[in-house]
């Protein structure tokens, strides 16, 4: 029972990770680009949500319905004022320019929020749990999470296969010069795919703020385990980024119970190990 | 006949240049305070490191976001050996280079697999295991680091100002070695090969060169250049812990700042870019925060309006090469006939 209770704790964390990683494998996705600040704007997310949990009095489930959209804004014009310029056949200038953005992010919010400590409060449901199997207790909290996580990339999937935008979002992947030719503003459907990348991120933020403390320092290793998600799962798949998200949480949690030192080497370790026997990942879909 | 010359008049100039700052940089220990001393050989670890990332990131087009793996790791390596075996930190020094090297080749046959941004990513990964791996060692103090003992520090040289002196000298020569080495790479077939990966990596490979091998190779030889310039950096620091050894900041976005302002794929654009960062740091680092901000934002300010860098600006315009780099065809009977 104790080893099914640390699975599923495990599998609950990578729903988290697998929204840490959506926003990355979307917008590889659509331009090619690995945003390398990804990890600090989950971060500032998480700030965001701090202040208008505590500006106006809401709950930080709550929060969500402004944060959303402040982020999605900020990655529209993140791409239309920025990361578009740098995007072509070199792969350096956008790899620079998100690590100046993510050195830019962390020491702004350094000198806003000080490196103290922060966390969200979402009140009585933070303890709420009931008792799956006997023995086995999940967290109501973290299920929700986990949901919130399955329906995200549901709906990501959705978007991308039946929607107008998703329909630009792979025309624009599979040939950009063709969809541009068809009379697609390339632009507007990047900084469309940043906006939405941005979404999920502020939902990533809000959650990872919930659940552990939070401080301006911790965005790369956030980028890290999205990223480490993101390959295990294969380039290019939603759903892989679920099955990534969870094969690393699981792996963390398995790690952690065997000494506390070995949580973040336990999922490491298993991402070099995929990669030394499945480079492709689980689900690929785009070569890298 | 014809064959190919290096050297033109403005890397003539440039070579004597370099060779009189030399003289006067090997002599700092009789016309510098230790304050001074202790500045250069700092400046010399930077400009060594930014110039084996430029190697790796400019050439090779390998951009790593997690050289501080090796850097941490030559730091280890000296305080293992010199604590662990009794080891002189000198000798240690030369060994981390080796070891650096050794670790780097399994490193990079799994990381290869990783393309572009991925592959830098990939490297912070490593970085991030070798952290997480130091702080397991309790020998080495663990998570909360160590001091390199008294008795080793004095078993040095006989007294303080000498051994002063001696990291000093050493930081030097360890630096004009790296860059040395890195020259002669670049002037060499494989060098040639190198800047056809640089201009055009399609073109190269179609033309016969073994990308694959070259990048594995380059990768190699920077982390046995990175490893050794990070023991001697904490063989001045005489502590470690593996936050300030496998630090992303001080180890990868100084130097990457160091090479982008300077100009990166330019053999010159590490050390303009040193000069100007320190040159920065001296008049800002009050602002703390502040001035990492400020950074980030130059960085990208360069890279998206003046993307080859300060050097890049400059021999553009000129046409100048401050070391015998380029390649021009000289005809000999031409000549003859004027």
């Amino acid at each position: 029972m104790l080893w099914f209770n640390i699975v599923m704790q495990g599998v609950l964390i990578g729903g988290l990770y697998a929204m840490f990683a959506a926003g990355l494998s979307l917008i590889f996705g659509v331009m090619r680009l690995v945003n390398i600040a990804h990890g600090d704007l989950i971060v500032l997310a998480a700030y965001v949500s701090l202040i208008v949990t505590q500006g106006m009095g809401v709950d930080p489930l709550t929060s969500l319905l402004l944060v959303v959209p402040i982020m999605a804004l900020i990655g529209y014009a993140l791409q239309r004022g920025l990361l578009n310029r740098t995007l072509g056949e070199d792969v350096l200038p956008p790899l620079l320019v998100t690590f100046g953005l993510s050195i830019i992010i962390q020491n702004g919010l350094l000198e806003l929020f000080t490196a103290d400590s922060r966390r969200l409060q979402a009140g009585a449901i933070e303890v709420q749990a009931f008792e799956l199997l006997e023995g086995v207790w999940i967290g109501v909290l973290p299920l929700i999470q986990f949901a919130i996580a399955v329906a995200v990339i549901a709906g990501l999937q959705l978007l991308f296969y039946h929607t107008a935008l998703g329909r630009a979002f792979r025309a624009t992947s599979d040939d950009q010069s063709v969809a541009q030719l068809m009379g697609l503003d390339t632009r507007h459907v990047f900084a469309m795919a940043m906006a939405l990348s941005l979404a999920v991120v502020a939902i990533a933020g809000v959650f990872l703020a919930v659940r552990t403390n939070f401080d301006p320092a911790i965005g790369p290793a956030r980028l890290i385990f999205g990223f480490e998600a993101v390959i295990i799962g294969g380039l290019g798949s939603m759903w892989g980024t679920l099955a990534g998200g969870i094969i690393l949480g699981v792996s963390q949690a398995i790690g952690a119970q065997i000494d506390p030192g070995w949580q973040l080497l336990a999922g490491h370790i298993v991402f070099l190990a995929i990669l030394a026997v499945r480079p492709q990942g689980f689900f690929p879909k785009v070569s890298g | 006949m014809t064959r190919v010359e290096h050297a033109t008049t403005s890397s003539r100039i440039g070579v004597t240049f370099v060779a009189v700052a030399l003289v006067l940089l090997a002599a700092a220990p009789y016309w510098g305070d230790r304050q001074t001393l202790r500045l250069l050989a700092e400046i010399y670890a930077f400009a060594a490191l930014a110039s084996l990332w430029n190697l790796l990131a400019g050439y090779a087009g390998l951009v790593s976001v997690g050289q501080q793996a090796f850097v941490g790791l030559g730091g280890y390596i000296l305080f293992a050996l010199a604590i662990l075996l009794g080891i002189h930190p000198i000798a240690a020094i030369l060994i981390a280079g080796p070891i650096g090297a050794l670790v780097a080749i399994p490193v990079a046959t799994l990381i290869f697999r990783l393309r572009g941004a991925y592959f830098a990513i990939g490297t912070w990964v490593v970085a991030e295991v070798f952290r997480l791996l130091a702080s397991q060692v309790s020998a080495l103090g663990g998570g909360s680091g160590i001091s390199l003992p008294a008795a080793v520090v004095v078993a040095m040289a006989p007294s303080r100002q000498l051994r002063e002196f001696e990291t000093y000298w050493l930081a030097l020569a360890l630096t004009v070695i790296v860059l040395g080495a890195i020259v002669t790479l670049l002037r060499s077939r494989h060098g040639l090969a190198l800047t056809a990966i640089r201009d055009n990596e399609m073109a190269a490979q179609s033309n016969g060169v073994d990308v694959w091998r070259i990048k594995f190779v380059v990768y190699v030889l920077t982390a046995f250049g990175t490893a050794m310039i990070g023991a001697l950096i904490f063989l001045q620091k005489l502590r470690i812990s593996p936050d300030t050894a496998f630090s992303v900041n001080d180890w990868t976005a100084f130097v990457i700042f160091i090479t982008v302002i300077g100009g990166i794929g330019r053999i010159e654009g590490p050390i303009i870019g040193t000069v100007v960062f320190f040159m920065l740091r001296q008049a800002l680092a009050d602002l703390g925060s502040l001035y990492l901000l400020m950074m980030g934002a130059v960085a990208i300010v360069v890279m998206l309006w003046a993307p080859k860098g300060l050097w890049g600006m400059i021999a553009d315009r000129f046409g100048w090469q401050a070391l015998p780099l380029q390649r021009h065809l000289v005809f000999e009977k031409e000549m003859e006939g004027q």
